[in-house]
């Protein structure tokens, strides 16, 4: 669970806030609350779990219970590759 | 249609030279390469570059009166000189030339500064009052032509582009990071800032008076959305409307050129040169766009329009790599940094047609401003709908009606375009209601500021000057005239008319004409009920009902897809452009000092890999670039030192001089 974490986090900081600073995020932090993730955004992410978890997403599962923060995002992997 | 340039000397006599006045023209060349006229006296030089369209023989600036004591040098056309030099002369007034030019001198005469209020056209002017030594300066009701201007040593610089102010190499050339905040939030400077510091620009329906010493700058125009009391039937409002579409169209085909039109595929072009063919016996000859990518491309819709219209056709097809080799100079002629490349694919169309030998357009440019065409005039119905019912079932399917065009539409997923659309309004003045989802998604692009422009912009309230710009009437209007005033206020008259407009058809010696923004076309539209111009969500809706008749239902019925060009898929297309390697090299970075290098190579290799999908990183990307590319160009690389060489060998083309 930590490693899913910590890989989303980092695709977060490089791809979407363009930072070095790991304390630049919190696993806690809302996306839209914060304004890291806008709806393009949510695509970016939404590819790169896609490709590095091997799942495959719905639209209708582009809701912010399984997308908006790291923690949230890790959990959603998890029971999505039934790890 | 021209370049205009000149100093003037504000305290009194001072020789003002020749070379400098000569460079200031050889810069502007492109404005008007049919010839260069001067005129010198103690006090003043002006400067005129010249592309002859009406009264070719002895239209030659700059043009006095009478007795040689008022001096004019204008950029531009006054549609209705016919009409107003018959009063002139009826007045008494004797004119030397056939040109729509010396209707202004004499006007001036007649009626002062409001002699703007006769005039019907797009121009920038400068007149030289001798015997009241006042300088008149004064530019167009929405910004069609441009106008800049500095302050040196007691002198007063102006010009059509900036960088004939900088052909002094006195001229300080200096990025203005408050401009840089300004594009970086708004897409455009406002006026008067421009992106250099120091130079300014007269904002559009101003005039400007120097005399004594001192200057003013003055509003003789705005648009006001108030509603009247008349009350008429959607028939009366269509058939009103067609008429002076009619007529603004006829008036702007007066020229002793040739005059072709833009045909895009949308409607507004679709409607001006259905009106040509129909109402005019202008030979309609038409030009247009094509992309490789289907995604951008609407030579379907075009097609449809050449065939119901059976005119004669030319069409350059734009590939990705076209865009990213002719960038810099798209650059150089907007003078600012722009957040998209929209502008390039309209470089190229100019540019063809200049080679089919025409250099006047017609264009649909104007109509989704005053008739409620954007997406952005949706979005706010749309807001103001769901702040209203919140738990609407019909929500989702509002919202899917936003950008079906888009491959990665923001609406995508009902739940994140909630949050894209349900944006923290309280800290803004209502009157920004509509804009500011954009304005603050494009904000976030600042986190590539480097701290030097963080630090600079440390406490700067934009918005003060944004309201500066606008009439305190906006407050009273309804929520769609609020957003309509407000994008014309901003988007129209300060990018899409100077950066994707005359910056880019004077780029290649072609004067653009707009029939949608004739006074009294614009005057018209703002008084027309709200949901006349937009019903439900039907945009610019009165346009489309007074042209059902002459128009295919395929085109007024379309989905309105917005004129977008790829960004920066352009310049990766085929291995990185060597000019964008470099203007994003460290070293090149650093010079300009604007970014933050780290950030900055991140996004670079983020776009290179084909990886940035949304507005925001595209924006950045195209952002950076463009004023890096600006740096470059007129600050580390300015042709100032060479300018003399340019005067020896063009400043004198067909060169006249006049005065003393």
């Amino acid at each position: 669970m930590e490693q899913i974490k910590q890989s989303v986090k980092m695709f977060i900081l490089e791809n979407i806030l363009y930072e070095d600073n790991e304390n630049a995020l919190d696993y806690d932090d809302s996306f839209l609350e914060k304004g890291i993730i806008d709806s393009t955004g949510v695509l970016e992410v939404v590819g790169f779990i896609e490709e590095e978890f091997n799942i495959s997403v719905d639209d209708e599962e582009l809701i912010p219970e399984n997308l908006d923060s790291v923690n949230n995002l890790a959990r959603f992997i998890k029971e999505k590759s039934g790890k | 249609m021209c370049g205009i340039a000149g100093i003037f000397n504000m305290n009194g006599n001072k020789e003002i030279s020749m070379d400098t006045l000569k460079g200031m023209a050889a810069i502007l060349k492109h404005r008007g390469p049919d010839g260069v006229g001067f005129y010198k006296d103690e006090r003043i030089g002006l400067v005129h570059t010249r592309l002859s369209i009406i009264d070719l023989e002895s239209g030659w600036q700059p043009i006095h009166n009478e007795d040689k004591t008022i001096w004019i040098t204008f950029n531009g056309e006054i549609f209705n000189y016919i009409e107003l030099r018959k009063v002139l002369e009826d007045k008494g007034h004797k004119f030397y030339t056939k040109s729509d030019t010396e209707v202004i001198v004499h006007l001036y005469e007649a009626y002062g500064t409001e002699c703007l209020k006769h005039l019907n056209g797009q121009f920038a002017f400068v007149i030289w009052d001798k015997n009241q030594e006042i300088l008149f300066i004064a530019r167009d009701r929405v910004g069609i032509r441009p106008l800049f201007y500095t302050f040196i040593n007691g002198s007063i610089m102006f010009a059509s582009e900036i960088k004939s102010l900088f052909a002094d190499s006195r001229v300080k050339r200096e990025i203005d990071p408050r401009a840089l905040d300004q594009i970086f939030t708004f897409w455009m400077n406002i006026p008067p800032r421009t992106a250099f510091k120091e130079i300014r620009e007269l904002p559009a329906g101003h005039y400007m008076i120097v005399k004594n010493g001192n200057y003013q700058v003055e509003q003789y125009w705005d648009l006001d959305f108030t509603p009247d009391d008349s009350v008429k039937s959607e028939e009366e409002y269509a058939e009103e409307l067609r008429e002076l579409l009619i007529d603004s169209t006829r008036l702007r085909l007066r020229a002793d050129v040739s005059v072709g039109a833009y045909l895009s595929g949308g409607i507004d072009s679709s409607v001006i040169t259905t009106l040509i063919k129909k109402y005019t016996n202008n030979p309609l000859r038409t030009f247009s766009v094509v992309f490789h990518d289907e995604v951008y491309d609407e030579s379907i819709y075009q097609k449809q329009m050449i065939e119901h219209l059976n005119t004669d056709h030319s069409a350059i097809k734009c590939s990705y790599s076209d865009i990213g080799k002719i960038f810099p100079d798209v650059i150089w002629h907007t003078e600012m940094p722009i957040l998209r490349t929209a502008p390039a694919p309209l470089y190229l169309l100019s540019k063809l047609v200049r080679e089919n030998g025409y250099k006047v357009v017609l264009t649909g440019e104007g109509a989704d401003e005053i008739l409620a065409g954007y997406d952005i005039f949706k979005e706010t119905k749309i807001r103001k709908f769901l702040e209203k019912f919140p738990d609407s079932k019909f929500r989702p399917l509002i919202l899917k009606r936003l950008y079906p065009y888009l491959a990665n539409s923001p609406t995508k997923s009902v739940q994140y375009s909630r949050a894209f659309f349900e944006v923290d309004t309280d800290s803004y003045p209502e009157r920004y209601y509509s804009h500011i989802p954009r304005w603050d998604m494009t904000s976030k692009i600042k986190l590539f500021f480097s701290d030097h422009i963080k630090e600079e912009l440390n406490g700067y309230k934009k918005f003060g000057e944004l309201s500066s710009l606008l009439s305190d009437n906006i407050d009273s209007f309804d929520y769609l005239s609020k957003a309509q005033y407000l994008e014309i206020k901003t988007l129209l008259s300060n990018y899409l008319l100077s950066s994707q407009g005359d910056r880019m058809a004077m780029g290649n010696s072609v004067e653009g004409r707009y029939p949608f923004l004739d006074h009294r076309v614009m005057e018209f539209c703002c008084k027309l009920p709200p949901n006349v111009r937009m019903q439900t969500l039907t945009e610019k809706y009165i346009l489309k009902k007074s042209m059902s008749d002459l128009l295919p239902v395929t085109i007024t019925k379309r989905t309105k897809q917005p004129y977008m060009a790829p960004d920066s898929k352009s310049f990766f297309n085929s291995g990185t452009l060597d000019y964008v390697e470099e203007m994003f090299s460290d070293s090149a970075l650093k010079r300009c000092g604007c970014f933050d290098i780290k950030k900055t190579k991140k996004i670079f290799e983020k776009c290179r890999k084909g990886l940035a999908i949304g507005f925001k990183d595209n924006m950045a990307f195209v952002g950076i670039l463009s004023t890096q590319l600006l740096y470059n160009l007129f600050i580390e690389q300015f042709p100032a030192n060479t300018l003399n060489e340019e005067i020896k060998s063009k400043g004198n083309y067909s060169g006249r001089h006049k005065g003393t």
